[in-house]
């Protein structure tokens, strides 16, 4: 009973959606406006109907009805509650309705909080979203239908993926799909404004906070997948350039150019052409990044479900919804982009510098990811795209991208002078020059290529942190009264800036510590054994069964010292699920803001000793990673909560400016 | 006009890009030629499911043509191929050897009770020795194997219906006929 009501509200859902999709963009063309009014109600009630089937379906995980062939395949009567909740999209299925759900509350959240907006725009956006969301619900109804029933009814279910059983994996994939499904809103707000022909600073301002909002969810969804490959699948490496990571990576990457493009086109009213571009590109990669993961187009570590006839119907929503905006885009484009002046030592040259380099970067991971598919169908053979190729392309885009960064925040708009930023940074060159060629030598390197690593990645570091700080005294200087109150005047958006930069810097302090001082080491350990990595010592004391509730566990002790002196007890496990019969490794992480201690338990060895295979390693700074992450993240929170949205949102309402439509009327007048 | 050509490059990327992408649907990433094509299979010697007293080896099916399919009760794809195998058992073209893949005899015994048993015979192979001989990392698997005791072709997860007709019945009537 209660699947079909999920099933009966998820067709709900799709009429009212081909309502949204369909009669306000009429009203909106035609100037109908009880149609155009039609789009909030839907929105409204299509989340309405996808909340209650997403809640039917976690109730069917609940209470393990294995009648639905979702459930069956990806729950078990063993499988702690919490864990069955997370299965609910854990399965293919399951995920799709996660995606849609999401697209129904951003939709849901534009209807409430776009009143300041015209009511034309309102209904383009939302009918965009709507037809987004109309395809992505049939897609669902027809090929993957999360209700589905068997019948003879099995008595027990296959059990959740094992690797999907961790606390990470309950959050990454709501974050992943809210960064994925957020920019939706930016696409909606571009499609509208190439429809509408409406494409000013305002329309810049509106899309602002949603879009960056988006690339926050995103932000964190990745940083979650990171740091939960790094201690689940046992290898200690937190990013390996698989197609799945990729298709994360990719619409970041484009994303972080949208953002910095928006703040152009809102200030100066500039980049409008490529502003428009950058957002339907976000969202692309977007989908691609689905229909790569959903398809089984490419092989990965992720690859989870595939079936090449969901593909089919997913490639041809993709042809239908990226093909169409782009060619809306190559036609009406010209209509809007009447773009203002700037030279070419300014503000703008180096956010378009730097745009054009993210899009670049992820070309190169485009071109990665995609390369053994190309080959392949060409029959050229089968090849797989490794991290070596990645990281030669990679790095090489980031340095410029980093030394862009720091000039970007401090030039002026329009136009600067080379003397003038010169006297602004110098200190900051200085610095960073300083650090990056004493660093390496201070910390005891002294072979030429971890040298130039780490004096690469030092610099880098040092630059973003000293000319953020450069920027940051440059305004503050003119501003009147102590430092508390200079420190108070600036705005939320300067400090959301400033937070989210160091956070780049902070990242990449990280990486670069890791590559350059990790140490790690692989051994066969007999209780008693002893193995010392990076100054720490590891003592296996010994092994002992344990019973989990749907998996039995080899659990090792490890003892953690340092000089000697016992830090912590360390317990790795081998896990075998009972549904599965896969092994899984838990690794043991004893971890700070300094670095993680990780120890691992291989498999064990056959000679009557207890012994293991045992990997040990010592990461330095590897922390810093996922916090600068964070602090990219607040960064965004800090800017989207800027006084000037607040306060514009409730100008416009008070006041609003004659919208387009009116305009319309009175030139007819 | 130059411009307006520009604005179409995007879109052009893309088209290619698809195009790519309905060729790579067709295509599968994991068919990776098994390396046991073309090699002897390995040989085993297990306890028959029905009765564990009698043992089956791999030699007895020497000078046939024979199926060895891997399947195991707990397994809910093996669900799905099962009827093909039931319907393709009853024509008796070759033997069926089933290898009941790290399962509870008791389990598997019920399962075929339930399900219907399309098998010549099924062999136990409860702690999954024989499986990591035959390289499997998915159950359900299946080998064609021939008169000489070579693997011929080995089918990745369900059989369906499509590769029953399309590929697995003509090569076992040419290899019959060898």
């Amino acid at each position: 009973m209660i699947p079909e009501i999920g099933q009966f509200a998820l067709v709900l859902a799709a009429l009212l959606m081909i309502v949204q999709g369909t009669l306000p963009l009429v009203g909106a063309s035609k100037g109908i406006s009880a149609w155009m009014a039609l789009s909030r109600r839907t929105a409204q009630g299509a989340f309405f109907f996808l909340s209650l089937a997403l809640g039917c379906l976690i109730y069917s995980f609940i209470v393990n009805d294995f009648s639905v062939l979702n459930v069956a395949n990806n729950s078990n009567t063993k499988l702690p509650v919490i864990y069955r909740i997370a299965a609910s999209w854990g399965s293919h299925e399951g995920s799709i309705l996660m995606w849609v759900f999401m697209l129904g509350m951003w939709s849901c959240a534009v209807s409430i909080f776009s009143k300041h907006l015209p009511e034309e725009m309102t209904a383009r956006v939302l009918g965009v979203m709507g037809l987004v969301t109309t395809g992505l619900l049939f897609f669902m109804l027809l090929t993957s239908n999360p209700f589905d029933r068997i019948f003879p009814v099995p008595v027990e279910g296959r059990d959740l993926n094992p690797l999907l059983q961790d606390p990470g994996m309950i959050l990454h994939p709501p974050m992943l799909y809210m960064g994925y499904v957020g920019f939706s809103v930016a696409f909606a707000f571009a499609i509208a404004a190439l429809l509408g022909g409406r494409l000013d600073a305002t329309w810049a301002r509106w899309s602002r906070p949603w879009t960056t909002l988006a690339w926050c969810f995103l932000t964190v969804g990745i940083l979650i997948g990171s740091w939960w490959a790094y201690y689940e699948l046992g290898w200690g490496g937190w990013w390996f350039w698989d197609p799945v990571e990729n298709a994360s990576l990719m619409p970041w990457l484009v994303g972080t150019a949208l953002i910095h493009s928006l703040a152009v086109t809102e200030k100066r009213g500039t980049f409008k052409v490529w502003t428009v571009l950058l957002a339907i590109c976000t969202f692309s990669l977007s989908l691609l990044g689905t229909f790569l993961v959903r398809s089984g187009v490419l092989t990965s570590v992720h690859a989870f479900a595939v079936d090449p006839q969901r593909g089919m119907f997913i490639l041809a929503f993709l042809a239908l919804v990226i093909g169409g905006s782009l060619a809306l885009f190559a036609f009406r484009a010209p209509k809007v982009g009447t773009a203002g002046t700037f030279k070419f030592v300014s503000r703008e040259s180096a956010l378009l510098a730097n745009n054009v380099l993210l899009t670049v970067a992820c070309g190169t991971v485009l071109l990665g990811t995609l390369y053994p598919l190309f080959l392949d169908a060409l029959k050229l053979g089968k090849i797989s795209v490794g991290p070596p190729y990645f990281e030669a392309v990679f790095v090489p885009l980031m340095a410029p991208l980093v030394f862009l960064m720091g000039i970007g925040a401090v030039a002026r708009w329009k136009e600067a002078t080379l003397p003038d930023l010169w006297a602004r940074l110098r200190w900051a060159a200085v610095i960073s020059l300083v650090a990056a060629v004493a660093l390496p030598f201070i910390l005891g390197r002294t072979s030429p290529t971890s040298v130039a690593l780490l004096a690469l990645g030092f610099a880098m570091a040092f630059w973003i942190i000293t000319s953020a700080l450069a920027g940051f005294f440059d305004r503050v200087k003119h501003v009147e009264g102590s430092f508390g109150e200079k420190l108070k005047r600036q705005p939320r958006s300067f400090w959301g800036m400033f937070t989210a930069h160091i956070g780049v810097a902070v990242f990449i302090i990280g990486v670069t510590a890791v590559k350059g001082f990790e140490a790690e080491r692989d051994v066969r350990m007999m209780p008693g054994d002893s193995v010392s990595v990076g100054g720490y010592s590891f003592r296996f004391e010994g092994l002992e069964e344990r019973r989990g509730p749907n998996y039995n566990a080899t659990r090792g002790t490890f003892d953690l010292s340092k000089d000697g002196k016992s830090i912590r007890k360390l317990y790795p496990e081998k896990r075998i699920y009972f549904a599965h019969g896969m092994p899984m490794t838990e690794a043991a992480i004893d971890s700070g803001i300094f670095g993680d201690r990780y120890v691992s338990l291989g498999e064990p060895i056959n000679d009557g000793q207890q012994s293991w295979s045992v990997r040990v390693y010592h990461k330095p700074f590897v922390t810093w990673i996922w916090g600068g992450c964070i602090l990219m993240t607040l960064g965004g929170l800090l800017a989207i909560t800027d006084r000037r949205y607040r306060v514009s949102a409730r100008r416009d309402a008070a006041a609003p400016v004659l919208a387009p439509l009116e305009a319309v009327k009175l030139e007819k007048a | 006009m130059k411009k307006k050509l520009l604005l179409l490059i995007p879109l052009v990327v893309f088209f290619v890009l698809a195009g790519f992408f309905v060729v790579g649907l067709g295509l599968n990433p994991r068919e990776v030629p098994s390396p046991l094509i073309g090699k002897p299979a390995p040989t085993f010697a297990l306890p028959d499911l029905n009765e564990p007293e009698k043992t089956v080896t791999s030699k007895d099916f020497l000078g046939q043509v024979w199926l060895f399919n891997v399947w195991a009760s707990w397994c809910v794809s093996c669900r799905a191929e099962h009827p093909l195998l039931v319907a393709y058992a009853k024509t008796n073209e070759v033997a069926i050897v089933g290898l009941n893949y790290k399962d509870k005899p008791a389990d598997g015994k019920a399962w075929l009770r339930q399900y219907g048993d399309p098998y010549t015979v099924s062999v136990i192979d409860a702690d999954g020795r024989v499986g990591i001989d035959y390289g499997v990392y998915g159950v359900p698997e299946t080998f064609l194997i021939d008169k000489q005791g070579i693997i011929r072709y080995k089918q990745i997860g369900p059989i369906t219906e499509e590769a029953m007709r399309k590929t697995i019945i003509p090569m076992i009537k040419e290899l019959k006929q060898q």
